[in-house]
């Protein structure tokens, strides 16, 4: 354990004024550049998206394209409109390892779900 | 304490503790802050894990836990969807715009999806301009994706309209499967509240912006935080296009 790490955030020193209480740790500092292009991209992959819905593929196509569209969305989401890219690996790891449990959720209740299918079809038909 | 000075051995190891703790920079036991102060100070013992600003580190935590809330219900539809041996209704055509006589599946729901989509745009544009100090444009990319995510709400608030007229209710409707109606109007519902709630959290802090109040500090990482909320409704909003609307 480290007894005598700093605790004091790292100053810009060009940005931070002279009494400055509490710079910016992690100054997310990016081209607007980088911003439009993930915001067209956005734009596109919704797009195909929709299509996907307007040109009614079915099975397993429509089931791919919608969820690896769904994720390429999420992930420029939180990587680039969130700076989830530039902050530190322990901040990144603690936020978005959790959701993996709901993995869990999720493959436990698809068994449930069928389960429920089979006794509506025994009880309700 | 007393029990220390009675036994050499054990105040020696307490007076090194101290210097231990001198050197870290803690609080010794003799001048330790009492009460609420002591007991934060004795669990946080100076440390921190994550190198950001705690109102960063806060917000990415309670993001987390809106994460669960939204996947337990997405969760919840995906069950009583599957598990439904009456029909679900076909999304594409609940949701059509009827334009001109022709039927345009989801037209609604995509021009929701570009409106949402294109203020997480402008918001990232606050962000930019909040951290060059430039408050003037920073508050009107706030006011702008605010406008945008009213402008959400009230399309989403039409859609809720049609569907209520056309007779979706949460314990039935006359398409197919009486869950359609709970899932919709919970996920959506939330979802809806999240923008309005966020909407009044920008319109907030870009008021601030302007009257200078964060000039002071120089301390412009609010406008971050705030646009981490707002990117997380759309984030949410990608997960429920996918599931609720084209699945």
């Amino acid at each position: 354990m480290d007894v005598t790490q700093s605790h004091e955030p790292v100053h810009q020193p060009v940005q931070a004024p002279v009494q400055e209480p509490q710079a910016h740790q992690q100054h997310q500092q990016h081209p607007i550049g980088l911003y439009v292009k993930v915001w067209i991209a956005l734009f596109v992959l919704s797009t195909m998206s929709y299509l996907v819905d307007y040109y009614q593929f079915h099975g397993l196509l429509r089931w791919g394209l919608i969820i690896m569209l769904m994720l390429i969305k999420a992930g420029l989401i939180v990587a680039v409109f969130m700076h989830m890219a530039w902050e530190r690996l322990a901040l990144a790891c603690a936020i978005l390892l959790p959701p993996l449990c709901l993995l869990v959720l999720v493959a436990l209740m698809a068994i449930e779900a069928d389960q429920m299918l089979l006794t509506h079809g025994l009880f309700f038909r | 304490m007393s029990a220390s000075w009675a036994n050499p051995l054990s105040a020696r190891r307490s007076a090194e503790a101290a210097a231990a703790d001198r050197v870290v920079g803690r609080a010794v036991a003799a001048g330790a802050p009492a009460g609420w102060r002591g007991l934060i100070a004795d669990w946080s013992s100076d440390r921190q894990a994550f190198k950001v600003s705690w109102g960063k580190a806060m917000m990415w935590i309670f993001l987390l836990s809106d994460t669960f809330v939204f996947s337990c219900f997405l969760t919840g539809y995906m069950t009583v969807r599957t598990g439904s041996a009456v029909p679900w209704p076909n999304a594409s055509h609940v949701f059509s715009l009827n334009i001109g006589g022709t039927e345009l599946p989801l037209l609604l729901i995509a021009i929701m999806t570009f409106v949402l989509i294109t203020s997480s745009g402008t918001m990232a544009m606050g962000v930019n301009f909040a951290y060059r100090r430039d408050r003037v444009n920073a508050a009107t990319m706030m006011i702008l994706t605010a406008g945008l995510g009213e402008t959400f709400v009230g399309m989403q608030a039409f859609e809720w309209t049609k569907l209520i007229l056309e007779g979706v209710r949460p314990w039935g409707n006359p398409m197919g499967a009486a869950q359609f109606g709970s899932s919709f109007f919970m996920i959506t519902g939330f979802h809806g509240l999240h923008v309005t709630i966020g909407v009044i959290y920008l319109l907030t802090v870009a008021v601030r912006l302007l009257r200078g109040r964060y000039e002071k500090t120089g301390n412009y990482q609010i406008v971050e935080i705030a646009g981490l909320y707002w990117h997380f409704v759309d984030l949410v909003w990608v997960f429920i296009f996918a599931l609720f609307y084209l699945w």
